[in-house]
């Protein structure tokens, strides 16, 4: 028993040995049992769940039951891009558009905070401003939008201050105005990161050389910060258009009629017309697809 | 669904086979097989997608503590969204919804969707007290088999602000008029093309539209041409009554279709809110909602308990009473004008058979035209696109 036992504990130190010997011998074995599992979870509930929603896009249902009918065709994608009907062709070029004004818009917001936070700000200050752009995240989003609609409702704080100045009332709430305001600000902090990151990165010096060399202020910007600074405006811009691109919630507190996004429609149809539902969400990871490709381009990635 | 059959139960299901035999005999218990015969142990739990206060705390609570039923509620904003939660999921209310308070443009849907199971109406003792109208309706049963008790029913209104519009509007030109524009506000709801049909079925004769849930392709295209000239005027598509309740109170909104809910609401507020609701002349629509069973519900013994409840009288009268709509059960008649005086009257349920036939009942609108052989009306997929393509 006893001799049984010390030759299995033998053989078991001797398979160790052989498995981090083959290990040591061939280096992309230990990389291969290091990834696998993660990217094996990773493509089961992601890469299938994606692949089965793109296969979906070409499929059809049923309008009365619903029932998803398994045929092949392009139909969903014809009444996306129908231009006898362009009703869904026209919310998709909405969404694009105002991500895009929601982006430039926070890059042009978050560009002065974040430069002031970076090189200005005291080290109290920099803290409290970093607490303030990062309490806001630990509300819930629905309560910060809903309390957008109150904000801009025609009794509300904003109008009530006008008043007082002597102004006439706005009508902002429920318009593509009230959803780019709110856009704005629920992502502006996703934007404001990365730039800080990237200033608080750029050394001192740099800006001395610049103003030996005779540059002032303005050409300081152009010619030494925003290269620098380019990437992290691109990686920050990743996060506030494909939040705005995905978002349905928004639209339908405080848009108004004719501000629904990609994402309500998708919503709308998700189980009453999977298929539809499924081909316009392909849209939206289209527009990312080159999005993407094009911050990569401008060096976006070497700043996430 | 388990089945649990003792002499006394028996005794009792041959009693009420007998009289629902004697009332209505069209409808028997022998042949919608598969059925329970009757209400076992309940569950402990019941969930329900429902209209907001469908399960209101004020009759909901007495049924839980009774019943030891605890419910948990999901409100829909719209019969789409309703079908979609008992759709999703694998259909049947996915075993995590049991009951939907389905309207009667869902209800149809979801019976051909197969989303939701018979019932056995004679569990539900008060079924055979109801309005003839709302026993066996066709927009919740098929070939004789019912899928689901009739609760509640009830117009859809013009609301306005009494300080602000004036003169008093008297009919649905009200919320397609310039005179209101940025004031007008509508339920996001594709069956709200109907309303539109409606109104001009008696405005434009010509027209020839005779049901509005039964366009012709020409008819439809008028009836979206002026829909989408009305969203030009529109503050926004209302989705939660709370949306609408809320615009009206900050004066957002002054004028627009609305449910009795939220003009009592209104009217009832801390700080009431000077509105008022009417039946224009062109008429109305109105909803007929059902309690239907989820076909994968995994409390059906509480669910029919509560199917049996909220028909009863005096539920039916606080239910009434809380959403500000009309009974299918007329004895809650009294129990109306217990909680409030001419309640009964004040929602017609003394004078149903003319009333409740001066409204058009939301019904899912079919190529077939309401089954009637003809083939060219256009389809709920074609109300949805259309809609999308209104609002969107």
């Amino acid at each position: 028993m006893d001799v049984e036992a010390r030759t299995s504990a033998g053989s078991l130190r001797g398979a160790r040995l052989r498995l981090s010997a083959a290990f040591w011998r061939r280096p992309w074995l230990k990389l291969l049992a290091l990834l696998l599992p993660p990217v094996a979870a990773f493509g089961l509930v992601y890469v299938t769940s994606l692949g089965a929603l793109l296969a979906s896009a070409f499929w059809s249902s049923d309008a009365f039951t619903a029932k998803v009918i398994h045929s092949w065709s392009l139909t969903q994608f014809r009444a996306i891009f129908s231009l006898s009907d362009p009703t869904y062709l026209r919310i998709a070029i909405r969404t694009v558009l105002i991500a895009a004004a929601v982006t430039v818009t926070d890059a042009v917001l978050a560009f002065p905070i974040a430069y002031y936070m970076a090189r200005l700000a005291t080290r109290r200050m920099r803290s409290l401003l970093f607490v303030l752009i990062l309490l806001p995240l630990w509300s819930s989003y629905l309560v910060r939008i809903y309390s957008w609609t109150t904000i801009l409702s025609k009794t509300g704080p904003l109008n009530w201050l006008l008043n007082g100045l002597g102004l006439p009332d706005t009508h902002l709430a429920y318009t593509n105005w009230a959803m780019w305001i709110v856009f704005s600000y629920v992502w502006l902090p996703f934007m404001i990161l990365p730039i800080y990151t990237a200033i608080e990165r750029v050394p001192g010096n740099f800006f001395e050389a610049s103003a030996d060399l005779g540059a002032r202020g303005p050409r300081t910007f152009r010619s030494v910060l925003l290269p620098l600074v380019f990437p992290a405006i691109v990686a920050g811009s990743i996060f506030t258009f494909s939040l705005t691109l995905g978002d349905y919630i928004t639209p339908l507190l405080v848009g108004g009629p004719g501000s629904l996004l990609i994402g309500n429609i998708v919503y709308e149809n998700s189980s009453t017309n999977l298929a539809f539902a499924a081909a316009f969400a392909v849209v939206p990871i289209g527009v990312m697809g080159v999005y993407l490709a094009i911050a990569r381009r401008l060096g976006a990635f070497e700043a996430v | 669904m388990r089945k649990r059959i003792r002499g006394r139960h028996l005794v009792l299901l041959a009693l009420v086979a007998l009289v629902g035999a004697l009332v209505v005999p069209a409808v028997g218990v022998s042949k919608s097989s598969g059925l329970p015969t009757s209400i076992g142990k309940g569950e402990g739990a019941l969930s329900l997608v429902e209209w907001a206060a469908y399960s209101d705390k004020s009759f909901a609570a007495k049924f839980e503590k009774t019943t030891g039923c605890k419910i948990t509620r999901k409100d829909a904003g719209s019969s789409n969204e309703m079908f979609n939660l008992m759709h999703g999921g694998g259909g049947g209310g996915g075993g995590q919804y049991d009951l939907v308070s389905a309207s009667g443009d869902a209800s149809l849907r979801l019976i051909y969707a197969g989303d939701v199971a018979p019932v056995n109406v004679n569990l539900v003792p008060s079924w055979k007290d109801f309005l003839p109208a709302f026993k066996a309706p066709p927009h919740n049963t098929v070939k004789g088999v019912h899928y689901g008790i009739s609760v509640q029913w009830g117009p859809n209104t013009l609301l306005y602000n009494t300080k602000k519009i004036k003169p008093a509007p008297t009919s649905w030109a009200a919320i397609y008029s310039a005179k209101y524009k940025g004031q007008i506000t509508v339920p996001n709801n594709p069956i709200q093309i109907a309303d539109a049909a409606l109104y001009l079925q008696k405005s434009q004769p010509a027209l020839g539209i005779k049901d509005p849930y039964e366009l012709t392709k020409p008819q439809f295209a008028v009836v979206v041409a002026l829909l989408k000239k009305q969203k030009g005027l529109l503050k926004r598509y209302w989705v939660y009554p709370a949306d609408e309740i809320k615009d009206f109170a900050s004066g957002d909104a002054t004028i627009g279709a609305t449910w009795p809910y939220q003009t009592l609401a209104l009217q009832g507020a801390k700080v009431p809110v000077p509105v008022k609701e009417i039946i224009p002349k062109e008429g109305v629509t109105g909803w007929a909602d059902t309690w239907m069973l989820g076909k994968k519900a995994a409390h059906p013994n509480c669910a029919y308990m509560w199917m049996a409840y909220v028909s009863t009288p005096r539920v039916q009268a606080q239910q009434a009473y809380v959403f500000g709509e009309t009974p299918a059960n007329p004895k809650a008649c009294p129990f109306m004008n217990k909680i409030s005086k001419g309640l009964c009257s004040q929602y017609h349920l003394d004078a149903p058979a003319s009333y409740s036939k001066s409204i058009r009942f939301w019904k899912s609108p079919v190529a077939d035209c309401g089954f009637g052989g003809r083939k060219d009306c256009m389809d709920i997929q074609a109300w949805n696109n259309a809609w999308a393509g209104i609002t969107g």
